[in-house]
């Protein structure tokens, strides 16, 4: 960045410093992986008086991801987000409620149509009409329909959101799907599943949308590729004892102590797709994250994983490819594996590895050499041969 | 007998003795390199290639060369040929290194030479092992060489026990010779024995049943070849007349031994269907008809009256033969023996320079007993 | 100079002695072929449930005491390209195409793990000059003793599988190999690698009931999820996975006259590295050869007899000093 781009930007954000803003920038910037010049971009897009608006539908929902973006610290959400974009309807923070927030969310959302960022958090109950999720009087689903078509685009914050979460856990009573479920295929949604999500996986997304206009690459789960593109098990930092055979077997054993691999006890790192490893949660330091604290992680970003298998069940480590997957898996069967692990890695010997001394140049010339010194002295000897058989021959003649 | 040999005499310390012992020493300090750092620090041997240079050469063409006794012996002993009776010392003392220093060399080549001595003791060894056989036989077979060579050698000394010994000896020829016939036999066919456990690791072109009296006919034929060979360069070098009038029977008998191999090598190929091989233009195709080239040459040039009384063609004639048996060698043991794609071999210098100390030190022996003791038949000078 | 009739006797006589001695590949007095033995124990190596995470190879490394194989300039790490005398236990890597699909022969990759198959009739142990190469009477496992051996290195020329790996770079080498953890067997313990494989991949356990685990995996349905046993074949732990197709044939049952460790797989088995090999041994082989020559040592005795004779009588007319 140079000095005279920095100069663009204003002194103050809001509450926040020019240079403590562009740390932010800086920190998404990375956390997206892009240059650190998009950091100056994104410092921009952020920093334009016109804050997109953002509407916040809550399902079934704990409000744990909300939680999450509140304690987010770099930085600290409220400040940044709320000035950053205009959170016109959110039902835990808005300090309206009833009829006057629900009037807001309307106005908000016909004065910027097409413009604003809908963002769903929660499940949506689909069974009996969706009567077990009512806001104003409206079941959620319909609420999510409504608005769907209206907004610039559409983030599932948490699992639940992106694929139905604890609500949707067997027997699923209310049918809770998440919002891409409930919205079908015309709609694109950006799923930031996880339970909660790390915040600045959202955060960047968000920045990623306001920056550059358009979706972050996605999966086929519709997940941005940034976050969710390694599975678990690929970044623990306890894949050493993995591959080493050193596994914790009981809570508190010495292994446990040691800090060896929890895969028996149940970790579902080989089985769920996140970034949990790399940016860790609260910002306190090293090992602040499931498996760091020596708990096995159960997949709660994962559909088919979290709230679905049991705890204690050992992950299916085999790495299915899609094309590898062609059998119909039974009626809430576990799916094994992650879908997307392609090639194994490169450190494998093949079936047969060169091996062995071969010729050198001076070797090669050596035994030419004798050969051809052997060939020579052999000519030459049956030269001489000749020669002294013909002087004996001359001699029997004579006699 | 002592009268139609006589030693050659002259300069045991010439320009070729010195340039034999030079390279003997260097040899020398290189075998001392291998004992200090191993195997690897002075072979191309590997995992995929255990038996290399030392074994194929040293042992097994060093062998052959050394029938030279065992093929006389079978002429003169018991074909009654008593005519080539004058060539059977010089084929001995030829035997006697051959197999010393290939006895000596299998000791620089096994890993835990200092276990060796397991080799004879019956709880240790497993008669069910080819190895078992080959190692014994040949061990008896040096000790029966030497008591072959100890009447040359008690002739010229002038101890006072060395007549009578050599009488008791002579007395017990028979059982010698005897022993010194079947020995060979044993272990010649043997070391073709050796490959059959190989399996397909062996190509097809080599891998027979008939890999023991394959590998004993041409060491036979090996034999007959040296002792001509040697008569020849031994006339040329002392400056002798040829004895071509008996080589050239040894010769015939060769071409006929060869004619019987080629034609049961051949058919035991085509019989197990493997023909095809040969005309696959790879290495050990390319091998396998240089090898068979060879023989046809030796064949051809010993079937020859005309030639077979030329000492030239008889030089020419043998040293075809030693270079087919040796290659034969060669392709059964190291050129064809792969033990997967992947691995290769080529002998390292060092392993080369050792191998050409042996044979130094084998020429320098020779050099020295010829001209000091009573080998060669004796010229009448003119 | 034609050949008398009496020289023609003699040529055929000592040709036909020298012949019989030489011999034919015709068996006389075949050796049977070794049966497994009852109490036999062995490892079943199932290459589709295998995930090529190599905790089987750092644990052989831990129980048997073998420094690290280093295979890149920097000799940092321990990535052994093949088995060695450091190395008793290596995973491979297979991969046809774009490696995409596991255990699949095209476009696929398949993991393999190479380590000594203790065969049922071993070559090396008919090879073995000195009996350093022996088979366990109870367990079957082919061990190898240091005491007796001499280095001469016939065992790598047996083995249809090169595992006998010599430490070359040794002034007192040895011959290495997998023991099948002998060591821990006496103790009561099983093979580290059965022990450690995370995901059933190695299992260990009698030869007979390891027979009847792999005829049970080629009979289930590819899609079908099927519980796989972890560790040893009869053991309660046991884990759900979904069924991979495999081939069908279970490597090891009869080749080279059958071994004690035997693979299952996916992709064919020359494909990774495994040879096609007739139902015997090479050892049956060559002792029939030697066994028809030298039982008894019997024709070399009559041979020895005869050339005796024939000599003698020679010898005698000739008159010599």
């Amino acid at each position: 960045m140079q000095d005279k781009d920095l100069e663009r930007l204003p002194e103050h954000f809001g509450m926040v410093s020019r240079r403590d803003f562009l740390k932010v920038c800086a920190v998404v910037t990375a956390s997206l992986g892009l240059p650190m010049a998009a950091a100056v971009k994104i410092a921009e897009a952020v920093a334009s008086p016109q804050r997109p608006p953002v509407i916040w539908l809550s399902g079934q929902e704990c409000t744990g991801c909300t939680e999450t973006l509140l304690r987010a610290t770099h930085p600290t959400v409220e400040s940044l987000i709320l000035d950053l974009i205009s959170l016109d309807y959110h039902e835990t923070l808005s300090a309206a409620a009833g009829y006057q927030v629900e009037e807001a969310k309307r106005k908000s959302i016909e004065a910027n149509r097409g413009k604003f960022i809908l963002v769903v958090e929660g499940a949506i109950p689909t069974k009996d009409g969706g009567v077990y999720c009512m806001i104003g009087g409206k079941p959620m689903l319909d609420l999510v329909r409504e608005t769907a078509p209206l907004a610039a685009a559409i983030i599932g914050i948490g699992s639940c959101a992106s694929w139905g979460g604890i609500p949707s856990a067997a027997p699923n009573p209310t049918g809770a799907v998440g919002a891409q479920e409930a919205l079908g295929d015309k709609f694109k949604v950006i799923n930031i599943p996880g339970c909660p999500p790390n915040p600045y996986n959202f955060l960047s997304t968000v920045l990623y949308l306001l920056t550059f206009k358009k979706v972050p690459d996605l999966d086929a789960q519709g997940r941005p590729r940034f976050a969710y593109r390694r599975l678990i098990h690929e970044g623990c930092e306890r894949r050493a004892h993995f591959d080493a055979g050193r596994f914790a077997l009981e809570f508190g054993d010495e292994g446990h102590r040691r800090g060896w691999c929890l895969y028996k006890l149940g970790c579902k790192g080989p089985e769920t797709f996140n970034n949990c490893p790399a940016l860790l949660f609260g910002d306190v330091g090293a090992r602040s994250w499931p498996v760091g604290t020596g708990c096995p992680c159960f997949g709660c970003s994962e559909k088919g994983v979290g709230f679905t298998a049991p705890i204690v069940a050992q992950a299916s480590l085999e790495r299915f490819t899609p094309a590898g997957m062609p059998y119909k898996t039974g009626e809430g069967q576990r799916v094994g594996g992650g879908a997307l692990r392609l090639t194994p890695p490169a450190s494998y010997p093949p079936i047969t590895p060169p091996e062995g001394h071969g010729p050198s140049a001076a070797t090669v010339g050596l035994a030419a050499g004798l050969a051809g010194a052997a060939l020579g002295a052999g000519a030459v000897a049956a030269m001489k041969i000749g020669r002294q058989e013909g002087k004996t021959d001359d001699k029997a003649g004579e006699d | 007998m002592e009268h139609a040999h006589e030693p050659v005499g002259g300069n045991i310390i010439t320009k070729p003795f010195l340039f034999l012992a030079e390279l003997a020493l260097v040899a020398f300090i290189l075998i001392i390199y291998r004992y200090i750092y191993g195997l690897g620090a002075v072979t191309n041997l590997s995992d995929g290639y255990p038996w290399g240079l030392w074994i194929t050469y040293d042992v097994l063409v060093g062998t052959a060369l050394g029938c030279g006794g065992y093929a006389m012996a079978l002429l003169v002993y018991i074909l009654n040929r008593w005519q080539y009776h004058p060539l059977v010392r010089s084929a001995v003392l030829t035997s006697v290194f051959g197999y010393t220093l290939a006895g000596a060399a299998i000791f620089l080549d096994i890993g835990r030479y200092w276990n060796g001595y397991h080799l004879f003791l019956p709880w240790y060894v497993n008669f069910n092992s080819v190895l078992v056989e080959v190692a014994l036989c040949i061990s008896a077979y040096v000790v029966v060489l030497w008591i072959e060579l100890a009447p040359t050698i008690l002739e010229g000394s002038s101890h006072p026990r060395a007549q009578a010994i050599r009488e008791r000896l002579e007395r017990w020829l028979p059982v010698i010779v005897a022993v010194g016939i079947l020995l060979p036999t044993m272990h010649q066919s043997s070391l073709g024995t050796l490959m059959i456990i190989a399996g397909y690791k062996l190509s097809p072109l080599w891998q027979t049943g008939f890999l023991p009296l394959f590998f004993l006919l041409s060491a036979i034929t090996m034999g007959f070849a040296v002792t001509i060979f040697e008569s020849i360069l031994s006339s040329l070098a002392f400056k002798r007349p040829f004895e071509t009038p008996l080589i050239a029977e040894i010769g015939l008998t060769m071409a006929w031994i060869i004619g019987v191999y080629l034609v049961l090598r051949f058919a035991d190929l085509a019989w197990r269907g493997y023909l095809g091989l040969i005309f696959q233009g790879n290495l050990t195709s390319k091998m396998f008809i240089l090898e068979n080239l060879f023989y046809l040459a030796a064949f051809l040039l010993m079937i020859s009256p005309a030639l077979r009384q030329r000492a030239q063609w008889l030089f020419v004639g043998s040293a075809a033969m030693l270079l087919a048996g040796a290659l034969y060698r060669f392709n059964a043991f190291l050129i064809g023996y792969s033990a997967g794609p992947g691995w290769r071999y080529f002998p390292a210098l060092s392993e080369i320079i050792i191998t050409l100390g042996i044979i130094a030190v084998e020429l320098m022996a020779y050099l020295y007993i010829v001209k000091k003791y009573a080998v060669l038949t004796k010229v009448e000078h003119l | 100079m034609g050949l008398s009739r009496r020289d023609f006797l003699k040529v055929s006589a000592t040709g036909g002695l020298l012949a019989a001695s030489a011999l034919s590949p015709v068996p006389v007095l075949a050796r049977e072929p070794r049966e497994r033995l009852p109490e036999a124990v062995g490892i079943l190596y199932d290459a589709t449930v295998c995930i090529g995470c190599k905790a089987c190879m750092a644990a052989c490394k831990e129980y048997n005491n073998l420094p690290p194989d280093h295979s890149t300039p920097d000799s940092i790490w321990d990535n052994p390209l093949d088995l060695s005398a450091k190395t008793y236990n290596i995973v491979k890597l297979y991969t046809n195409g774009t490696g995409q699909f596991k255990d699949q022969e095209t476009n696929g990759y398949s993991f393999i793990r190479r380590f000594c198959m203790h065969c049922v009739d071993p070559a090396c142990v008919s090879a073995c000059p000195v009996s350093a190469m022996t088979k366990d009477h109870d367990t079957g496992a082919v061990v190898y003793n240091k005491d007796a051996c001499i280095g001469c290195r016939y065992c790598q020329v047996a083995c249809p599988y090169n595992i006998p790996k010599f430490q070359w770079d040794q002034a007192f080498p040895q011959i290495k190999k997998c023991q099948l953890c002998s060591h821990r067997l006496a103790q009561g313990n099983y093979p580290a690698c059965c022990e450690f494989c995370p995901n059933g991949a190695s299992i260990f356990g009698n030869v007979q009931d390891l027979l009847k685990e792999a005829k049970r995996r080629l009979a289930l349905t590819p899609g079908q999820t099927a519980t796989y046993p972890l560790h040893r074949v009869d053991s309660q732990d046991r884990r759900e996975r979904l069924v991979t197709p495999y081939q069908n044939y279970i490597y090891g049952k009869t080749d080279g006259g059958g071994t004690q460790v035997l693979i299952l797989s996916g992709v064919p088995y020359e494909k990774l590295g495994l040879p096609t090999l007739p139902g015997e041994s090479t050892a049956a082989t060559s002792e029939t050869l030697m066994h028809s020559l030298y039982k008894g040592m019997i024709a070399p005795y009559v041979v020895l007899g005869g050339l005796f004779y024939i000599v003698y009588k020679n010898t005698t007319k000739q008159d010599l000093p």
